[in-house]
């Protein structure tokens, strides 16, 4: 089904990007936000024709403060928690349209965009139901790890020990105290055809997966890495930094799930945790226990990941991910 | 011509939905409106009606995937109750300040808690103030044919907002009654394909669901304001146009027996046909009592209103929905605030009754109006009184 579908699929290279801009710049982001750049390349990576529509979060109102909009393509937006279910709307709508010849055929990607707590948190139900019903679109959660837009308090999918304005770094509890929501294994127990997590360190894997995602009929999901200057205490030089070392610590392993089968772009000499943490000031009163603690989770979800491409995708053990793309 | 047939008043609503071409229907189950999607999923999956049928995962996804079917152009239908209606809540404002003409049946059910499935009108009392036309049906006639004007009224470029049909739940939703169901050629004579002002297409891309700081936010509030109150000479329009190919009449306010009426029932929904018949007891024993019934309860017709109760001296409101802590229901505070500031005005008696689907009968009614006249010629002063309660 999904090589069926892939048939003319061309991974992009630098030299083929593809020049249209679904999210023109003049938008009203924060310095150095690495959710936007996440976002503008998904965008650029699926391409036109294309109905975006966007859960309520720093995307939605940096992009939308009327009259202005950074969006050229159709965009919607209507609440915090439903983005998949108005993308269900928008995909069934154009197909039933189109069978009944009131608009003319032609293939659209529709694709939604939420944040983690759009997505792990108030939005968990409706996209549930969106996936477990068989839409065909692209849902993408850019995950900055914490309600942001609300001013950067914790979400399920904030990760362990990380200081937010509703987990502060205490002097009895430091910071938050659960380990991160897995979304992508959320979503593959739905058994869609497509769930990928990405980083935009590593632009053209991103853009790769995002359009996989798109060209793979029926739901797929993607998983982007998002970093957040503002919330996450760091300069807004480092967002790529931060982005790049999160995959190279393996607390964000760069992995896709086909029909089932696991792929992991493979990193088995991961820099020590602390490296990624020691720029963040989000991570600033971590203790030598809690880093350890967290290492070694962090070495056994790797591991787990490895065994669950092992069961279900052997060929795909020995191989190495190619050098590819400078990253920032 | 039209067939008359003997059936359940939300199967009639499935057939003017087929009858009206749906595009998209988005369906979760709530009692007591699942009779409606059951049917309507019936015709789709036995291809007698085009249309996608989305089951989603609860009301709110509902009409959320409805507020995006209809934003690319589909005509939209769901349904709900009660508890479904309130888990809507949040996008029922949403989908008026989008313009979007999504007809809805809201089949009344009283709000938990305590949990309840029986009818009151509490549900879409508390949807009072969220944008849309909103209309009662009295009977199962009605309810078919309010549900196909209703794609007319909200598909109406001056309307372009989304219209909710409103019958009592189990005493309406669920008898069977006569219903003169119409033909396809007919309904397409009266009920022409959507087309949309503004829809999602990538030819013309336009953003819906912008960020609307104070400086434009009352602006657009304004507009929707405007375009509701505008709708009623939309609504009136359609039914005069629906009077004019099927011969049924249709107003915003209807009157029943008010020629020379001292004393007028003023009610909404199916228990009118009850209080009807309270109306004709108390003539039978040379009462001048009437009654209106509010159609047509957003816009609120004001001008209608106040024509229907001319030469009254007693009106006596039934409400089937309290508003706790204020002055009884939502039509007795419509109906006081309609009358304040005219010179002479009727002596207004609120009752609240019927809730959570206690039975409305003809003496309930009886009641009601000798209380109101008693009450009336004391001049008592007071803001409202519950029928029924059992204080032991």
């Amino acid at each position: 089904m999904i090589a069926q579908d892939l048939k003319e699929f061309k991974k992009f290279t630098p030299k083929t990007l593809p020049r249209e801009e679904p999210l023109v710049s003049g938008h009203r982001a924060c310095q150095g936000c690495g959710e936007v750049l996440a976002l503008r390349l998904v965008a650029k990576a699926i391409g036109t024709p294309m109905i975006a529509v966007s859960a309520t979060g720093c995307m939605e109102i940096i992009s939308s403060p009327f009259p202005q909009t950074a969006w050229d393509v159709p965009w919607l937006h209507v609440a915090f928690e439903n983005a998949a279910a108005v993308a269900s709307g928008v995909e069934a709508g154009l197909k039933i349209l189109m069978e009944k010849k009131k608009i003319p055929e032609k293939s659209i990607n529709v694709v939604a965009f939420a944040g983690d707590g759009g997505t792990a948190d108030i939005g968990l139900q409706a996209l549930s139901g969106a996936m477990e019903r068989g839409h065909n679109f692209v849902y993408v959660c850019l995950d900055n790890e914490a309600y942001m837009n609300t001013g950067i308090q914790r979400s399920s999918s904030t990760p362990f020990g990380a200081m937010t304005t509703t987990s502060p770094a205490g002097k009895l509890i430091p910071g938050q105290t659960t380990w991160k929501k897995n979304m992508p294994a959320i979503m593959a127990a739905h058994n869609i055809p497509y769930v990928a997590t990405a980083s935009p360190a590593f632009y053209l894997d991103l853009m790769n997966k995002a359009k996989k995602a798109s060209l793979i009929k029926g739901p797929a999901y993607l998983h982007v890495y998002a970093s957040c200057p503002t919330g996450w205490r760091h300069g807004s030089d480092l967002a790529i930094e931060v982005s790049r070392k999160v995959v190279e610590t393996n607390i964000f392993p760069l992995y896709e799930i086909e029909e089932g089968r696991y792929t992991v772009r493979k990193n088995n000499n991961p820099k020590p945790v602390e490296e990624y943490f020691k720029q963040q000031r989000r991570f600033a009163h971590l203790t030598p226990d809690m880093l350890k603690f967290i290492q070694d989770r962090v070495d056994r979800d790797y591991q787990r990941l490895l065994q669950m491409e092992a069961l279900t995708n052997p060929a795909a053990v020995k191989k190495e991910e190619p050098k590819e793309e400078a990253t920032g | 011509m039209a067939r008359r047939v003997g059936m359940e008043v939300s199967i009639a609503i499935s057939e003017a939905v087929k009858l009206a071409n749906v595009d998209v229907i988005s369906a979760y189950p709530i009692t007591p409106q699942t009779h409606i999607v059951e049917h309507l999923s019936e015709f789709v999956n036995d291809g007698e009606l085009q249309s996608a049928f989305i089951p989603v995962e609860s009301e709110h996804s509902a009409l959320s995937a409805a507020v995006g079917s209809s934003a690319v152009g589909a005509r939209t239908f769901t349904a709900t109750s009660s508890q479904g209606l309130a888990l809507m809540h949040e996008i029922m404002f949403v989908a008026s300040s989008l313009r979007l003409p999504i007809v809805m049946s809201v089949v009344n059910r009283a709000l938990s808690g305590p949990i309840n499935i029986w009818n009151d009108l509490s549900d879409i009392m508390a949807e009072r103030d969220c944008g849309w036309v909103q209309l009662f049906a009295i009977n199962g006639q009605e309810a078919f044919d309010l549900t196909l004007q209703a794609f007319k009224i909200a598909e109406d470029p001056r309307v372009l907002l989304p219209v909710a049909v409103n019958l009592d739940g189990f005493i309406l939703s669920h008898v069977i009654e006569p219903i003169e169901l119409l033909e396809q050629q007919e309904v397409d004579q009266f009920l022409t394909p959507f087309k949309p002002v503004l829809r999602l297409d990538p030819d013309k891309p336009v953003s819906l669901g912008a960020f609307g700081s104070p400086d434009v936010y009352i602006e657009v509030k304004k507009q929707i304001e405007e375009a509701l109150i505008g709708s009623q000479k939309v609504v009136t329009e359609v039914w005069k146009d629906f009077n004019r190919l099927f011969g049924r009449n249709y107003k915003p306010v209807e009157s029943y027996k008010t020629k020379d009426a001292e004393t007028l029932l003023i009610t909404m929904g199916s228990i009118s046909e009850t209080a009807m018949m309270a109306v004709d007891a108390l003539r039978e024993k040379g009462q001048k009592v009437g009654l209106i019934h509010i159609r047509l309860w957003r816009p609120f017709p004001f001008k209608e209103f106040l024509q229907a109760i001319k030469g009254a001296k007693v009106l006596a409101v039934l409400d089937r929905a309290l508003v706790p802590g204020g002055v009884g229901g939502p039509v007795g505070l419509e109906v006081k605030s309609a009358l304040y500031g005219k010179d002479t005005r009727p002596y207004v008696a609120e009752f609240v009754a019927g809730l959570g689907g206690r039975d409305l009968t003809v003496e309930t009614f009886i009641e009601v109006v000798e209380k109101a006249e008693r009450y009336a010629q004391k001049q008592k002063d007071f803001q409202y009184e519950l029928i029924g309660v059992r204080e032991k």
